[in-house]
């Protein structure tokens, strides 16, 4: 078919031409097929991601329903772990996860901006970031034993929060070193030697230049890490987790720092698999407010990434 | 030589790894006038700007040897190597605008020096932006964010901030690539006002620019120097090098 005349033009070689000068032709038309292909493969892929996870936290919920009272954050276990709430493992959790924080987040954090800003690129540090990558993909378990060797026996701890902690702060260090180091990264060098070049020092430049424009990209290693550290039981059912352990109901400070804890994610791997007549519904609540607990832990550095990134100003 | 030259370059060569950037030159720019470096891609222009200010020392693999003297002093032994960097302004091609607003991006090198009061910095800015032809566009949105702004917006930018230090040497790199011709000028008269009590060093790749401002011109080729002499005497039909005479008439290579 032709289409309706297009009237004189000087373009080609005939009003024919002209008029076809911007219908699509065969290629054109293949390189949209393509890209719409494209489009919603990757979609699809995306809905896979999302589907399945809201999937699970709908079953949780679901067959949790019947436990979830607050009476469950708030009690302690009860009928030989068979009842009453989680309230020990939760403080356990928050512990072990506030104290490993503390020690991993300052180190790391300060570990990558040396990695990425002062570091000169020699074969030392070639060797220290190989490391550090390498340790960020040994397995938890690994750690764990690590951390019975160095923390429980060596360093004379014992089995305790301390010894867990550090354990857990050895295991998600190199994962924020390697994180903040990427978010560093991608702040443009053309910044820093524009920077350079009005007579700023290297840290001037870090602290007003590209600590300002990583930082929403830093905490988002850090969110991760949290999640992990609550979440992961091998390392801390060696070094400082305990089956059951006696505390008020409710008291906010009930553990030391040397005494040994409860903890949600090995409070739930216990009453699934140790505990015979558990009510169905007692391990999905644990793991909802475990799920709970690392939404609230999240939602502080979240909101501030969220203020930070509407900053981010290129 | 002349000793009292503002800047004097002796035997400077620099590798980047097995690469030879700039293969021992020696220069003398004379205080207060406007010395232009042309040349082709890869003569080492940029990489002698950056020895003047010691960036060099920043680029990873970068070796010098020889030295650059400024007022006489061997800048490799200056201590204070960030007080002498804001002795010297520098604009490199590409148009950096820092992630700050523009006011910020203008006060950034007088902050990180210390010592300017507000009032001083209004003063600082306002000047500077009026200097880089800049200030008429942008004096109602000083709190927008430089990043912002349009190419040749930034480029301008980043000549402001290298103003904003008060140096005694300003090095121009390609300034006027993302500038439109009518601005150049404007720019261009600035520079000849500036030339008055700054000594002005002008790497172009319009042989023209380097005609109408240069004092004097120097032409690099594959990291060595192959004549400086005075602009009159490079442009003129008899510069005394064919090379040079093949460049600057655009039959080269």
């Amino acid at each position: 078919m032709s289409p309706p005349e297009a009237g004189p033009s000087t373009l080609g070689s005939g009003p024919d031409r002209a008029a076809n000068l911007f219908a699509a032709t065969d290629l054109t038309r293949r390189k949209l097929r393509a890209q719409r292909i494209a489009k919603y493969a990757f979609g699809a892929m995306a809905a896979a991601i999302v589907l399945p996870l809201l999937l699970i936290l709908a079953y949780l919920l679901v067959r949790a329903w019947p436990m979830l009272s607050w009476g469950f954050i708030t009690e302690v276990p009860a009928n030989f772990m068979r009842g009453g709430g989680v309230w020990p493992a939760l403080v356990g959790t928050l512990y072990l996860v506030t104290f490993s924080l503390l020690v991993a987040a300052p180190i790391g954090v300060l570990a990558g901006i040396y990695l990425n800003e002062f570091a000169r690129d020699n074969w030392f540090t070639r060797a220290v970031n190989l490391a550090v990558i390498n340790l960020a993909g040994v397995p938890s378990i690994v750690h764990a034993l690590f951390g019975v060797g160095a923390f429980v026996i060596f360093a004379g701890l014992g089995k305790s929060i301390l010894a867990a902690s550090l354990t857990l702060a050895i295991m998600t260090l190199p994962v924020i070193i390697v994180s903040t180091k990427e978010a560093l990264n991608a702040v443009p060098m053309a910044f820093r030697q524009a920077c350079w070049n009005l007579g700023a020092s290297r840290w001037q430049v870090i602290r007003t230049i590209v600590l300002p424009n990583s930082i929403s990209g830093i905490l988002t290693g850090l969110i991760l890490q949290v999640s992990r550290a609550a979440g992961d039981t091998a390392p801390i059912m060696f070094t400082g987790v305990v089956f059951y352990m006696a505390v008020e109901p409710g008291t906010l400070l009930p553990y030391s720092p040397t005494d040994q804890c409860m903890a949600l994610a090995y409070h739930l791997y216990t009453v699934t698999t140790q505990v015979q007549d558990a009510p169905e519904a007692l391990p999905y609540a644990t793991a909802v407010v475990l799920i709970g607990f690392v939404f609230v832990f999240n939602s502080a550095a979240i909101i501030l990434r969220t203020r930070l990134r509407a900053k981010k100003k290129w | 030589m002349n000793a009292d030259a503002k800047i004097q370059i002796r035997n400077l060569a620099v590798r980047y790894g097995r690469k030879e950037s700039l293969k021992g030159i020696s220069l003398d720019v004379p205080a207060n006038s406007i010395f232009a470096i042309i040349g082709p891609a890869n003569s080492g222009k940029s990489t002698l700007l950056k020895c003047i200010n010691r960036t060099i020392e920043l680029t990873p693999g970068a070796r010098v040897e020889g030295q650059v003297l400024i007022d006489g002093q061997d800048t490799a032994g200056i201590r204070d190597v960030y007080g002498l960097r804001r002795r010297i302004g520098m604009v490199f091609p590409l148009p950096v605008g820092l992630p700050l607003s523009v006011y910020d991006n203008v006060a950034y090198a007088p902050r990180m020096a210390g010592g300017c009061s507000r009032a001083d910095l209004d003063i600082i800015v306002e000047r500077c932006l009026r200097q880089a032809a800049l200030w008429d566009e942008v004096k109602d949105r000083l709190k927008s964010l430089g990043t912002m702004l349009s190419g040749g917006q930034q480029q301008r930018l980043t000549i402001a901030r290298a103003l904003s230090h008060d140096p005694e040497i300003l090095c121009l790199d390609e300034f006027s690539i993302a500038i439109d011709p009518v601005t150049t000028m404007r720019i261009e008269d600035v520079l000849l006002e500036l030339r008055k009590n700054m000594t002005i060093l002008l790497v172009t790749n319009l042989v023209q620019q380097a005609r109408r401002l240069g004092d004097a011109t120097c032409f690099l080729n594959k990291g060595e120097l192959v004549q400086v002499d005075r602009t009159e005497v490079i442009f003129s039909e008899r510069p005394g090098n064919q090379v040079t005479h093949d460049y600057v008439h655009g039959v080269f290579g």
